[in-house]
């Protein structure tokens, strides 16, 4: 899960990483009181999880609180990237003597950590590595030894920092690891991290992606809040790995890499029938139990865009003839609920038991498919 | 032969006596694996039967494997005591441990992965997040259904479990020597290019089925490494090509941001080095079909 701004600014803070006063505002009422309660010279920020926000118009400044009303009237609602505008942060402004840049995070390839360090700091990290790779540090760090003071320190000479600000910005760097380790992120940014006319390391603005993996260890209900689509949030209080995309082919299979191969089969069938996609992702996993099968069926006919289901499951660990009762008893649970199309392939264990269960039931919206790319090819005929 | 398990594997299961540890155990059995006993420190000492066979409960890796002489261990146990499993087995240095649970922090992955750098690689890890790896009709190790094949001249690896299944089921008629399960987590123990330089040395495998999948860069690894060191012939598959962008699927790992780790430049990166890449499993599966009957 990717944080927003607010969000990160208010961990840093939790973990005494040096921020400046914020306040979220959904009206533009609440940020001119916003910006009355922090006083001076403010900035307005829009909220929103994508880059290029000063762009796009998303970032004012404001010297009243009635001018932070304003700003915060043009800026909310505004469509950056794709991302509606629906709160700003309102910031305290800073008077800004140079900018650095610091994040650590996950190196997938070399299965370690990573920390990137920069004394240029305010343009995009990207851009940086490619313009000027001479001034961005790169640091591996130990996922068991993390970022200490010397680690710290190391980064901090690494990177370039002036002798006399070493020592302060070490004491951030290892702050922002607690914060990483402790939080279960695997990435904690601070673009910029500033120096202000009067001698103090901010971190400005933060990105922080966090482990969802790692909910069992931290209470995270609050940060969800306006992260998911309504039929998102519907599959997550079912425990249903579900992600919303926009089509019209509702997809059920068990195995996450099964299923993403199926979105693609039905894309590539759905090309020979006009241009129809693949609606979902849905992963019921390895247990496909009838009623896991009933609570993803019921997310997937409640999406208005869908016109076809296409059920692939390879039967393992659980086998077809299980697989087949799961889907009779999710149709019969969901009765006149149910109304649209399923295209059944199951293949593996018991295969021919399951295909029969399921002949046997006779539902008239349910047809079976002998294979998977037959399959895609007759879903996606249904829904053009 | 096939690699790194076989008919002399002898494997224990951390967490034999929970739910899942109990069920797989059985499975495992059933499909000629050789178990020969568990670990549990609050049932140390009990003995377990399962599928008429009397297994002990020993109180840790280290006293299992001097009791039984295991060499390999499969670790049961829910996510959130994965590491701590991880890290016992990696102390008790079986040269082979596998990770089945899913939902395992990247934190938790990355630490125990580093702990066994710093310990010198003694163990190898598949996993976690994988079904596990299987020399059909020698020995299982995880979750992989051991009836769906038998023994033949292809070696499978590959990041999604589902899809070893499905490639297995497409080729069943001919075989596989070894097929692995390396998991769709960001920090796992074998890497495709492990599995690579495995295949290239084990004289029954004669053809290599690679599955990937969007995130990471361990497909475009492997194409590089292929086109350096594989001499036998490689099909591959990738899934992902309609993920969208930024969206978790399911696999921690599954995650497109950018360019880098899409489906489109894997596919791209294999085919630069002369390897075949199906665009769907079953196209896959005859691909290697043509590869063998040249062979």
């Amino acid at each position: 899960m990717d944080l927003f701004e607010y969000q990160a600014r208010d961990l840093f803070e939790a973990y005494s990483v040096p921020v400046l006063a914020g306040r979220i505002a959904d009206t533009p009422e609440e940020a001119e009181a916003a910006a009355r309660e922090i006083g001076g010279t403010v900035v307005v920020k829009a909220q929103v999880k994508t880059g290029g926000r000063g762009k796009a118009g998303g970032v004012k400044v404001a010297h009243s609180p009635q001018e932070a009303k304003e700003k915060a009237a043009q800026i909310l609602g505004l469509d950056i990237k794709g991302h509606i505008v629906k709160r700003v942060m309102v910031a305290q402004g800073a008077d800004i003597d140079q900018e650095f840049y610091f994040s650590v995070l996950l190196d997938r390839s070399n299965r370690t950590f990573l920390s990137l360090c920069s004394v240029e700091g305010g343009m995009e990290i990207e851009q940086l590595a490619v313009e000027r790779p001479d001034a961005l540090a790169k640091i591996e760090i130990s996922a068991v030894a993390g970022i200490d003071k010397a680690k710290a320190l190391e980064i901090a000479k690494s990177a370039r920092f002036p002798a006399e600000l070493q020592d302060q910005v070490a004491d951030v760097f290892v702050k922002l690891y607690e914060v990483f380790q402790k939080e279960d992120a695997t990435l904690v940014e601070v673009n910029p991290l500033v120096l202000t006319k009067d001698g103090k390391i901010l971190a400005l603005d933060g990105k922080v992606s966090l482990d969802d993996n790692a909910e069992f260890r931290h209470e995270r209900e609050e940060m969800e809040r306006d992260e998911l689509d309504p039929l998102e949030a519907k599959a997550k209080e079912m425990d249903l790995n579900y992600v919303k995309l926009d089509g019209e082919v509702g997809i059920i299979g068990n195995g996450a890499g099964l299923v993403m191969s199926t979105l693609d089969v039905v894309a590539y069938a759905g090309e020979r029938h006009g241009g129809v996609k693949p609606a979902n992702f849905l992963d019921i996993g390895g247990g496909a139990s009838a009623e896991v099968m009933a609570a993803g069926l019921d997310v997937i006919l409640n999406d208005e865009q869908v016109k076809s289901v296409f059920v692939n499951v390879f039967g393992g660990i659980t086998a077809c003839d299980a697989v087949a009762n799961g889907i009779v008893g999710a149709l019969n649970t969901l009765g006149d609920r149910a109304t649209k199309p399923l295209i059944v392939r199951l293949d593996g264990n018991n295969v021919d038991e399951g295909r029969k269960i399921l002949s046997d039931f006779a539902h008239p919206l349910v047809s079976l498919a002998e294979t998977m790319d037959g399959g895609a090819d007759e879903a996606a005929r249904l829904a053009s | 032969m096939a690699i790194y398990l076989n008919s002399d594997s002898k494997i224990i299961v951390q967490g034999m006596t929970g739910a899942e540890g109990m069920k797989h155990t059985q499975r495992m059995l059933a499909g000629g694996s050789n178990i020969v006993g568990g670990v549990n420190p609050r049932k140390a000492g009990e003995t377990v039967s399962v599928e008429g066979r009397d297994l002990p409960v020993f109180g840790s890796v280290k006293e299992a494997m001097a009791a039984t002489g295991a060499n390999v261990s499969v670790i049961f146990v829910p996510p959130a005591f994965a590491k701590a499993a991880m890290i016992e087995a990696i102390d008790a240095e079986p040269p082979l441990a596998v990770a089945i649970p899913e939902g395992i922090t990247v934190h938790d992955s990355a630490s125990a992965w580093a702990y066994n750098v710093e310990k010198g690689k003694k163990t190898r890890i598949i996993g976690p997040n994988c079904p596990g790896i299987i020399s059909p009709e020698q020995s299982n190790a995880g979750i992989t259904p051991s009836n769906i094949t038998g023994r033949g001249p292809i070696g499978l690896v590959s990041k999604s479990g589902t899809l070893t299944y499905q490639m297995m089921y497409e080729l069943r008629d001919i075989g596989f020597s070894t097929a692995i399960g390396i998991g769709g987590d960001p920090v796992i123990g074998t890497t495709h290019i492990d599995a690579l330089e495995a295949f290239e040395k084990d004289p029954e495998t004669k053809a290599i089925v690679l599955i990937g999948e969007i995130g990471g860069d361990s497909e475009e690894k492997a194409a590089d490494y292929i086109s350096k060191h594989v001499t036998k012939p490689v099909v591959a598959y990738v899934a992902g090509f309609t993920a969208p962008e930024g969206k978790t699927m399911g696999h921690a790992g599954a995650i497109v941001s950018g360019s880098a780790g899409t489906a489109q430049a894997k596919k791209e990166a294999f085919e630069a080095v002369g390897v075949k890449v199906g665009k769907t499993p079953s196209e896959t599966a005859q691909l290697m079909r043509e590869i063998i009957g040249k062979l």
